[in-house]
């Protein structure tokens, strides 16, 4: 990818940032997850960090944040260096986060959960200042918790949760605010109470940095937007100046013109399809991970899911693979799917890739295959091998390497091959892109292509990375926030919901 | 609602050591000696509880600090004859030394490693006990030239009364901020060093206090018995009896560790004459409360009341 050209940031901006992070990277093992970042947030401005998943942007928060360690780099809060400080002292010196997930204490009440937030750090604190408890429903009030003061977190609605993360933020007083994923799992109201609140942190002068998958999410909110893609700085400037950027553009949308080769005859088929799911909904506690989700996919097609971390493609999966309770009905083949489980639905014929991968590390290429074939006789094992190290040529090179020990674009295949051991009828295939370099990206691709072109098989994949999820569809589906918002020729998608999915 | 739990433990808590204060009066000197064991065997657990329920590190080498006490205060004793006063505050600060030395490297680990240290500690310590006789006694143990007292009501008050103070003592400080810090230090260390917390500090300020009661009441129960002994103060199975009792009255409630505590050491007395057969009801019975009913005698009544 083409990324030398980036505009320094001018050096007003730079004696004046109240965050100033630069040259910040990140390694984990061989992979560089952050590779020379630099970017500054004045004192009320909002910058928003975006990048697909994978990218870098949460581990650029955590670097901040000091939960990781950067191997280079600094991160300058208010003038002081604060890199490499262990996450505590730096969260004293001023930095707030926002977590996406939160675990409040469940026994104490939400009075009780901003207080702590505003003790200082003393083994001998017996008893709060009287002060606290004035601050914390003064707090509680401004996030409008206020009613829900002495109820404990158990009993609150989701929206509500993510309130008193925010209440925890703000009662640390901190002079730059990192938010991530700001609006994940919120309703459309909810998300412009939110941003009303977000918004006040500018008035108070903080610095804000707000952590999303793309730009639309956070476009209404913030001042400046810095996407990356895989751990580099791609593109800076004013929402519209970033979505119009053709790097970003490639990133979400796919090169210039994506080649696709629909088959549109195979969904004309009579008769019922293989796979039919009918008004889905799955809740994660209070979150709604998918409502009302339709699809169906025809013997022999290839379906694509389209949509961001967090739209809700894995909860998909999971539930026709019978790992989460659901509502609504799954038909596999004329029979319902519910009441059976992981394991027959899996004999069944439904095999899921996970986006984990979920190989067995320390085992051999061969063993994981094996495993994979356990149930296939002899001589159809070795039959099958042959045709999966034609396949993927890498993994016979590699039959006797650790599972563990290859790299992430050889365990994908790997992965991919087990699923295929167990001759699967449906192969759901989960985000095999993630955090893949472009070139492994183009293998990949190709034994897509020839798996599909050489066996009748039926895919079903799920992707954020367009590039690789349209060339070999015959349909899309595009998932945003739990929810089918398009489903159409993979042709038209660019055209019809791309801007949708910038 | 929080007043009247409140207020409603507290006269429970009020009832029930009422009764424990007449109690001399009314039964017989063996009832006496069975509790006295069970309201030092009551502060471990208490101890244990402070660890686990607050902290979220499962210490499973308890008896690893009451060993070092015991043993510290009846070695002391048994060397030198020195005063009790003395030989307790050795005996409890070498349970605070050996434990601050074994958590310091051990809260860096993160998940069950803990816990393995903590169990290989206790081995550590019983050997030691072997290989160091001509002090320890070994096996068959050690026994100290002086007791704490002759006299049952004597040492029942006494083992009352501590029991008592450190109840009080632990139970506020698992209600106060520093266990507010320290809850939320055990439930999620990464949010809680995000909002400023060293979650290594008080973590290990936990374990000191954990360590200083522990400590204390291995000391104390030393020169009740006379004697120290491994199988008394440091074998695996007293520790796992310390997590059992605490885990029995409730997590997090420190109190109920001393309703665990007291009726396993009573339900042991009681079901004596089963012989083998006694461990085997006794933890059945622990089992089946622990799968039905995980929140613990005084957890599920804290619970029910708060709910209603």
């Amino acid at each position: 990818m083409n990324v030398d050209v980036r505009p320094r940031p001018d050096r007003s901006t730079v004696s004046t940032g109240l965050l100033q992070v630069s040259g910040l990277t990140k390694r984990f093992g061989g992979l560089v997850a952050v590779k020379d970042m630099s970017f500054s947030i004045k004192p009320g401005e909002i910058l928003g960090l975006i990048g697909p998943n994978g990218s870098g942007k949460s581990t650029v928060m955590k670097l901040i944040m000091g939960i990781e360690r950067p191997n280079a780099g600094r991160v300058v809060i208010d003038g002081v260096d604060v890199a490499g400080w262990p996450s505590h002292r730096i969260a004293r010196q001023g930095v707030g986060l926002v977590f996406q997930h939160s675990r409040p204490l469940h026994r104490q009440t939400v009075g009780e959960n901003i207080k702590l937030a505003l003790l200082p750090d003393a083994l001998l604190k017996l008893f709060a200042d009287p002060a606290v408890e004035g601050k914390a429903r003064a707090i509680a009030e401004r996030v409008g918790l206020g009613a829900v003061f002495d109820r404990r977190p158990a009993t609150l609605p989701f929206a509500d949760l993510r309130r008193l993360e925010l209440a925890k933020a703000i009662a640390r007083n901190p002079k730059v605010v990192l938010v991530d994923e700001p609006f994940a799992g919120l309703t459309a109201g909810e998300v412009a109470a939110f941003s009303k609140l977000i918004a006040g942190f500018r008035e108070e002068g903080r610095a804000v940095l707000l952590v999303d998958h793309n730009v639309k999410s956070v476009a209404a909110l913030v001042d400046r937007v810095l996407a990356m893609y895989l751990g580099e700085f791609v593109a800076e400037g004013s929402a519209e100046h970033v979505m119009a950027n053709p790097t970003v553009r490639q990133v979400y949308l796919g090169a210039g013109s994506i080649e696709t080769s629909a088959r549109p005859e195979l969904d004309q088929k009579p008769g019922p399809p293989l796979l039919e799911v009918k008004d889905v909904g799955v809740l994660y506690g209070k979150a709604q991970a998918l409502q009302s989700v339709s699809i169906h996919v025809r013997e022999g097609e290839f379906v694509s899911v389209v949509g961001l971390n967090g739209a809700g493609k894995t909860t998909l999966f999971n539930a026709i693979s019978g790992l989460v309770p659901y509502s609504g009905s799954i038909v596999w083949g004329g029979d319902t799917l519910a009441g059976r489980t992981a394991g027959s639905i899996a004999r069944g014929g439904i095999v899921q890739c996970p986006e984990s991968r979920e190989l067995f590390g320390t085992m051999s290429v061969r063993e994981n295959l094996d495993l994979g074939g356990a149930r296939l006789s002899n001589g159809d094992r070795t039959a099958k091998l042959d045709w999966l190290f034609e396949l993927f040529p890498i993994l016979k090179s590699r039959a006797t390497q650790a599972a563990g020990k290859m790299s992430g674009g050889e365990q994908q295949m790997l992965a991919i091959a087990r699923a295929l051991m167990m001759q699967p009828k449906l192969l759901i295939l989960d985000e095999p892109t993630l955090g893949l370099a472009p070139v492994i990206l183009e293998q990949l691709s190709h034994a897509l292509e020839r798996l599909r072109n050489t066996t009748p098989i039926t895919v079903l994949l799920g992707e954020q990375n367009v590039t690789f999820a349209l060339p070999h569809a015959d349909r899309v589906y595009v998932l945003e926030h739990a929810r089918i918002i398009w489903e159409g020729d993979p042709a038209r998608f660019a055209s019809e919901a791309g801007k949708a999915y910038l | 609602m929080r007043g009247i739990l409140g207020s409603r433990l507290f006269w429970g808590v009020l009832g029930l050591l009422l009764i424990a204060i007449l109690l001399p009066l009314g039964v017989s000197g063996y009832i006496l000696g069975v509790l006295i064991p069970a309201y030092y065997f009551a502060v471990f657990a208490m101890s244990w509880d402070l660890l686990f329920g607050f902290a979220g590190e499962v210490n499973f080498g308890p008896t690893f600090l009451v060993g070092l006490g015991a043993y510290g205060a009846g070695i002391l004793d048994a060397e030198t004859g020195w005063p009790i006063a003395v030989c307790v505050v050795f005996g409890t600060a070498m349970a605070i030394i050996g434990g601050v030395l074994l958590a310091l490297p051990a809260l860096r680990l993160s998940g069950p490693y803990f816990g393995l240290i903590t169990l290989v500690a206790v081995l550590l310590l019983q050997q030691m006990v072997t290989v160091f006789a001509h002090w320890t006694g070994g096996e068959i143990g050690l026994t100290v030239p002086d007791v704490l007292s002759i006299d049952d009501n004597t040492n029942y008050y006494f083992a009352l009364g501590f029991m008592a103070i450190s109840g009080l003592i632990l139970f506020g400080l698992s209600r106060s901020s520093a266990g507010l810090i320290l809850q939320a230090c055990g439930q999620d260390p990464v949010e809680a060093q995000a909002l400023g917390f060293n979650v290594a500090k008080h973590k290990l300020a936990a374990f000191c206090v954990s360590a200083f009661f522990s400590g204390l009441a291995g000391a104390l129960l030393v020169f009740y018995y006379g004697t120290a002994s491994p199988g008394t103060v440091i074998d695996l199975a007293v520790g796992v009896q310390v997590i059992i009792a605490a885990v029995l009255g409730g997590r997090r409630t420190i109190l109920g560790a001393i309703l665990g505590a007291v009726f396993l050491v009573c339900a042991g007395e009681v079901l004596r004459p089963l012989g083998q057969l006694s461990t085997f009801v006794v933890s059945a019975f622990a089992l089946v409360v622990i799968l039905f009913v995980p929140a613990g005698f005084l957890g599920t009544l804290l619970h029910r009341r708060s709910e209603a």
